[in-house]
């Protein structure tokens, strides 16, 4: 099962080595991994994608938990979050198919941020099957390149009152 | 006040309350050896092995409950250290490691002595550093310590380059830690306390089963206290040996690999195992599916990523030992909960008078069990501190001697590090001035840090190393006998290579050898009462083995070797047994 883990971490060197090194030590493949300073600078949040089951994931929770730098572990509910990715597709794109490509990018609500001689390069954001969606439909244009930021997430606001 | 970050980090070390050093100096370590020269009351002792620095430092905080701290160069002088560093992190041993580092500009540039220490031990420190900025030397140092010595401990390292120790910088120790990461858990569930003690009251087999997170949360008074109140016996792992006196009516022995057979039967029938600081290590539960199966499980730890994980719990307790058991006493005290153990104990008399530790004495050879009864007889007047190698060595002494006092046991359990007990024994030594400490050795273990006995001789630390001399790598051979049909590949050492008086005598040390039984208790009272470091090289029995044994990822009930005796099933006295339920 696909978890998506939010981990707040003190923002000083060595600590994605320790967070990395401790899933790879457990045998866990992470699908994902994105990071970045939070409000406070002083704090990073690291938005960490994995396969696992239930009981080993505990494990592994536990022991990020032992470490001096990890401030914070959220173990998202899908249910209950807000995710959003960033992917770059360079994709072939002779003169006379741009078009349908900007079409399609303007379905998704994509970007074109780079127009080369045979390529085009388009941004898009979103949350992980929607990005899959224009992945499977530009394949058939021939993807060059592409990179994904990895997921990012939180845990939704309150909505109800008091 | 103006100091270099070397003479900062000296002055925080005494700050704290390190007392000891064990080190080696090095070209990038040598500002902080220069200031340790002017520190008169931080003592440093001079090793021969880096490896012997981290060893001593462990033995030094098993028989004190104190951190010492390890100060090695860097590249080799740190690389050296790892297997004394990782030894202690699987035995949660509280120590400092200090490691010189090339100087900051050309860290990363493959520098002479250079290596990526804090890299290397990320997975066997319990917290790393690299100090870049001097200003920050003071409060590392202080929240190293306080890591490695709260919570569950473990050795912390801090690499100092070597401009770092240099730089001049304006001293300043602020009063407490601030780690928003680290806050350990001590004081167990109200709810979980009083469920495991409703347990503790309705159980008719209760077993307690006691590790070495009780040495380490000083909880020996608790234990004590939680199983007269309500008669429950006590077994203790290889760690946890020394938290309850040996010699107690309620004490049932080691569990486990080469645990008392009364033992793992006692550990396979309870209905209630109460787990305190212990890990359900591999070694003592033999196959998990077959282990305590007729019991629920309370298990009180500090670290809460030991609950759970080798084996699931009926109530989980994350604290302090010493909180938890006396949060249950009273509890139990308040529900004036009435002892019902007597049948079960009478059950578990009835296996222990059955199937003792046993062997074939002999007045031709030396056997090795009899060499450490003898030492324990000889020494039981005395209060003194038993250190072991690891191996056969080991696991007789474990079986044999009786420790009757907390961090008076001094051994590898985790790791199963070869070459421990010598250093361990001279740290012990170090803390524990006026014990005898002893060194039950093997030859293969002995010569894998020979070379402190120029440390223990030269700081007269008068650590007595008793060789159980068989010509072997004793528990290798014991294996290759028992699952590799006797072919002793590479576990043949001759008996009189090196000749270990001829080397006890290079050193300035007391070398005595016994071949015969009738020469032991001599050799050995000449040893204890000589007034320096001895070797007694003892001859034994060459192809004994340790039993009774379970075969690896075998059921723990059913051992190899010793008394013959089933599974637990067979082993249950009917009539016993009726009782227990009546």
């Amino acid at each position: 099962m696909q978890h998506t883990i939010s981990v707040l971490v003190e923002n000083k060197p060595g600590v994605l080595t320790r967070v990395a090194g401790l899933f790879a030590r457990r045998g866990f493949n992470i699908e994902s991994l994105a990071v970045g300073t939070t409000e406070d600078p002083t704090l990073s949040r690291m938005t960490i994608v994995v396969n696992a089951e239930d009981t080993p994931l505990e494990q592994v929770t536990k022991q990020l938990h032992k470490l001096i730098n990890v401030i914070k572990i959220q173990d998202l509910d899908p249910a209950d979050m807000v995710d959003r990715e960033l992917v770059l597709f360079k994709v072939n794109a002779p003169p006379e198919r741009r078009h349908e490509i900007i079409e399609i990018a303007n379905v998704f609500r994509a970007k074109v941020v780079d127009v080369g001689r045979n390529t085009l390069t388009i941004e898009a954001t979103g949350a992980g099957d929607k990005l899959q969606a224009m992945e499977d439909l530009l394949r058939a244009y021939g993807i060059k390149e592409l990179a994904r930021t990895g997921r990012i997430a939180l845990s939704r606001g309150a909505r109800d009152q008091g | 006040m103006k100091m270099t970050g070397a003479q900062a980090l000296v002055k925080t070390l005494r700050a704290v309350g390190i007392d000891t050093v064990f080190g080696y100096p090095g070209g990038v370590v040598l500002p902080i050896f220069d200031a340790l020269y002017d520190a008169h009351d931080l003592r440093t002792i001079l090793v021969r092995h880096e490896q012997g620095a981290a060893h001593a430092a462990d033995g030094y905080a098993r028989a004190t409950g104190r951190a010492a701290a390890v100060i090695v160069t860097s590249g080799p002088g740190a690389t050296n250290t790892v297997t004394g560093i990782a030894n202690a992190y699987m035995d949660s041993i509280p120590m400092v490691v200090i490691t010189g580092q090339v100087a900051t500009h050309v860290i990363g540039t493959d520098a002479f002595q250079e290596s990526d220490i804090t890299g290397i031990t990320l997975p066997i420190t319990k917290h790393n550093y690299l100090v870049t900025d001097a200003k920050d030397l003071p409060e590392i140092v202080k929240e190293a310590h306080h890591i490695a010595t709260t919570g569950r401990p473990g050795p912390v390292l801090i690499d100092v380059p070597v401009d770092v120790s240099k730089a001049e910088i304006a001293y300043h120790l602020l009063e407490t830690v601030n780690l928003p990461g680290y806050k350990p858990t001590y004081r167990g569930h109200a709810k979980q306390v009083k469920q495991a003690a409703s347990m503790i009251a309705k159980a008719r087999k209760p077993l307690l089963y006691v590790g070495g997170g009780v040495i380490a949360s000083g909880a020996w008074k608790e234990l004590k206290e939680l199983a007269e109140l309500m008669q429950l016996p006590v077994v203790t792992t290889l760690m946890g040996k020394g938290a309850f006196p040996e010699d107690h009516y309620l004490f049932v022995g080691m569990p486990g690999m080469h645990g008392g057979k009364y033992t793992n039967y006692a550990i396979t029938e309870t209905d209630l195992l109460i787990g305190v600081g212990v890990r359900f290590d591999d070694r003592v539960t033999g196959k998990l599916a077959a282990f305590a199966t007729k019991a629920k499980v309370i298990h009180v730890d500090i670290d809460p990523a030991e609950i759970g994980k080798n084996r699931a719990v009926d109530v989980p307790i994350v604290g302090d030992a010493k909180q938890v058991l006396s949060a249950i006493t009273a509890e139990l005290r308040k529900m004036a909960a009435e002892p019902r153990t007597t049948a079960w104990m009478r059950l578990i008399d009835d296996w222990r008078s059955r199937y003792p530790f046993h062997y074939h004495p002999s007045d031709e050879s030396v056997m090795p069990e009899l060499v450490v009864e003898r030492i324990r007889e000889l020494t039981k007047d005395r209060p003194t501190v038993y250190c072991t190698e690891v191996g056969q060595n080991q696991m007789w002494a474990a079986q044999y001697l009786k420790i009757r006092e907390p961090r008076t046991w001094v051994s590898s359990g985790g790791l199963g590090t070869m070459g421990f007990g010598l250093p361990a024994a001279i740290g012990a030594q170090v803390g524990r001035p006026d014990y005898l400490v002893v060194d039950i050795a093997g030859d293969g273990s002995i010569q894998m840090n020979s070379q402190e006995l120029a440390t223990a001789a030269i700081n007269k630390l008068p650590v007595k190393v008793v060789i159980l001399n068989n010509g072997y790598l004793g528990m290798v051979r014991q294996w290759q006998e028992l699952f590799y049909e006797k072919r002793y590949a590479s576990s043949t050492l001759p008996q009189d290579c090196p000749d270990f008086v001829k080397l006890a005598e290079a050193y300035g040390c007391l070398g005595v050898r016994v071949t015969r039984p009738d020469e032991l208790d001599a050799a050995l009272v000449r040893a204890f009462d000589h007034d320096g470091p001895a070797i007694v090289d003892v001859r034994v029995e060459r192809e004994e083995n340790v039993f009774p044994m379970v075969a690896p990822g075998g059921s723990i009930d059913e051992m190899l070797g010793g008394i013959p005796g089933g599974p637990v099933s067979e082993m249950l006295d009917e009539e016993l047994l009726e009782e227990v339920w009546e």
